[in-house]
């Protein structure tokens, strides 16, 4: 088990810098999330950690050790990716044992039996072992991907996003065995994904990334109720937080030349702001004192996303499945003030916690 | 209408076969020409018309592999009264029937076409595994100037061969290199490897490099990755590789001709050079010309699953 620590570290390709003097600190046993859209440099920070790649500049920790000269085997980290993570014409119990049978392990067959077995039990694809991999669907493949990690009993689990690849159905039901596997293993995890769901469900902490920089470490609970900026604001949670352009005097936001609201003041400021409110925390209800019409509905079963248009804005709001609305029909609506966050309206950064 | 269309559709299918049947008829008619030549009585050979039907013979392929020497008669008397050791030069250590009046040697056909299969397989075995680790190291690491260096080595295909058959032919004399296996070996090699190097990138790209990086990462260095994951995935590429190659130096011609007389002689030259003297005979050519065809012939036939995939590159891989 092991502690990751990541200082000042650059990547870059030629004249194109990927990762832009990076700091982290991934304790042992946790599962880490490095969560960002496509580009913002996860994959390449979790290549320098696995040794596929030198950082341009900066130091990687494993147990405290430098481990900058070290080459990929030497790390003892397991790599899960999103696919092609099998080795072809094997089967699978021939790339479970694969990673064991390498000289540097020295491990008897009686041992690596040993571990397939644990590993496939765990993973329940005992049924598979003799299968060869390309009979095998696409959950399955990733559940002999993660076997083959486990059967490592490495220091890190490094996984690039490892359910990318499949349905939604699979992808949720291997989320909550991976958590699971994490706990029971207490294994350090550190799992790459573009896909804010499997951050928030998984991670004890995630780091958003943006253009190769960090923008945010945090707890999921944490990014969720208290982003950075905008840009986190924007990119967790689903459906989108509403980012309205408004301006603050006193108590009350004025939204987009539209509606006026009241706010609980998080941060001592006056004038052009970017009010940010969840949809959640966004009420339609009789007698509210905002008027807007209904542009749109999404029916997600256990709610509906209602989509209200109020001058030229447009602004999401979750309401009970019960409630009945139609298109084109006028609701009132108000907000939760205590839930309003306030952007930069330049910066797009936070407000909250600083002086006017 | 529907049923105009699909009669239609039937006439253009027979007209497709129809035609399909015409163009391998053409096709195939020279190469029957040589296997039945080859099967013929001598004067049987250059009938006109042709000679369809005729009861098949052996003896063009009994001529092809002996040769008949003439003794004059001094030379038999000779030969008789030679002490044992002399005899054992003048027959030249071979094992020969004696008449008294001639004698029935090997002829020099087996020895080139031996030669051939040296020099075919060597060069081929050479040229595809220089190519393979060529298109490997091209593939997987950052080249400086990789585009010029992959032109440069295409380059050397663009050159008509023959235009440098003189100074090759001076170099190689020089060298000592002229007339022996090695000499062709080298040649041949040179030609292919470039023609390898290219193919084999393209199928050495088409393969994930996740494979090896998930290997790294497994425990192994890069050659054993490369000797467990990457060749076994190449397979289909090393195959058609290998045929072209095999191909190009079991055909050719040119620089046989120039390089090698007796030693190192190929097939290719040789079996025109039985036309040179007095009156052809076809049957014994075309006997020749059909074991030359074999090797390739067999070579495709084995590795045709690998060419069939190979040739569609990464039309099968998803």
């Amino acid at each position: 088990m092991a502690r990751i620590r990541l200082e000042n570290i650059t990547k870059s390709f030629g004249p194109h810098v990927a990762v832009d003097k990076l700091d982290l600190d991934v304790a042992d046993g946790e599962f880490f999330v490095l969560l960002g859209p496509t580009g913002a440099g996860k994959t390449t920070t979790l290549r320098m950690i696995a040794g596929l790649e030198k950082p341009t500049e900066g130091v990687i920790h494993i147990n405290q050790v430098n481990v900058n000269d070290w080459g990929p085997a030497e790390r003892d980290v397991a790599l899960v990716l999103q696919q092609y993570s099998l080795y072809p014409r094997l089967t699978v119990r021939d790339n479970l044992a694969f990673p064991l049978r390498s000289r540097i392990r020295k491990l008897s067959e009686a041992d690596i039996d040993k571990r397939i077995d644990y590993a496939s039990k765990t993973l329940r694809i005992t049924h598979l072992l003799d299968r060869k991999t390309d009979r095998l669907s696409g959950g399955e493949m990733q559940r002999v991907s993660i076997g083959r990690a486990i059967v490592r009993e490495p220091q890190v689990f490094l996984m690039d996003e490892p359910l990318s690849a499949l349905d939604a159905k699979l992808r949720e039901s291997l989320r909550s065995e991976l958590k699971d596997l994490q706990m029971r293993l207490g294994a350090t995890f550190i799992f790459v994904t573009h896909d804010q769901v499997e951050a928030m469900t998984m991670g004890d902490r995630i780091a958003v990334l943006n253009k190769g920089r960090i923008v945010q470490v945090g707890t999921p609970r944490d990014v969720y109720t208290n982003p950075r900026d905008t840009f986190v604001a924007s990119f967790v949670g689903s459906p989108a937080i509403n980012l309205l352009p408004g301006s603050l005097a006193g108590d009350v936001a004025s939204v987009a030349q539209a509606f006026q609201m009241p706010i609980t003041r998080s941060a001592a400021v006056e004038g052009p702001v970017t009010f940010g409110i969840r949809p959640e925390d966004v009420e339609v209800a009789a007698g509210a004192p905002n008027e807007a019409r209904i542009h749109d509905v999404e029916n997600h079963g256990i709610e509906k996303i209602v989509t209200l248009r109020v001058g030229d804005n447009l602004m999401r709001a979750a309401v009970p499945a019960r409630v009945e609305v139609k298109v084109e029909e006028a609701v009132r609506f108000s907000w939760n003030p205590d839930k309003v966050m306030l952007f930069d309206a330049k910066t797009g950064l936070n407000l909250r916690g600083q002086a006017a | 209408m529907a049923v105009v269309s699909s009669r239609g559709q039937r006439i253009g299918n027979l007209l497709a076969i129809a035609a399909v049947i015409v163009v391998t008829f053409i096709m195939l008619a020279p190469i029957y020409w040589i296997v039945s030549t080859s099967f013929k009585p001598r004067n049987l050979a250059t009938t006109n018309p042709p000679t369809i039907l005729f009861e098949p013979e052996v003896s063009p392929f009994v001529k092809l592999f002996t040769k008949r020497v003439q003794l004059k008669p001094k030379e038999v008397v000779d030969y008789e009264n030679a002490p044992w050791f002399e005899r054992l030069v003048f027959d030249g250590g071979e094992r020969i029937t004696r008449s008294g009046k001639g004698e029935i040697q090997l002829s020099g056909y087996p020895d080139r076409f031996i030669n051939s299969l040296i020099v075919a397989i060597t060069s081929t075995l050479l040229a595809v595994s220089m190519g393979t680790i060529t298109a490997y190291g091209f593939s997987r690491f950052k080249v400086k100037g990789e585009a010029d260096l992959l032109f440069f080595v295409l380059s050397t295909r663009m050159l008509p061969p023959i235009v440098v058959a003189i100074p090759m032919f001076l170099m190689y004399r020089a060298a000592g290199l002229n007339d022996s296996h090695l000499g062709l070996i080298i040649l041949y090699t040179a030609f292919n490897v470039s023609f390898a190097v290219w193919l084999m990138k393209g199928f050495i790209d088409e393969i994930p490099k996740e494979y090896e990086e998930a290997a790294l990462v497994d425990g192994y260095t890069r050659i054993q990755a490369f000797f467990k994951i990457v060749l076994p995935e190449a397979a289909t590429g090393i195959a058609a590789t290998a045929v072209f190659c095999f191909i190009t130096a079991w055909n050719e011609y040119a620089f046989a001709l120039i390089m090698t007389n007796r030693r190192a002689q190929t097939a290719p030259p040789f079996i025109p050079s039985q036309i040179g003297s007095g009156l052809p005979d076809w049957t014994v050519i075309a006997a020749g010309t059909f074991l030359f065809l074999l090797p390739v012939a067999i070579f495709t036939f084995l590795l045709r699953n690998h060419l069939l995939r190979g040739m569609s590159f990464g039309a099968i891989r998803k």
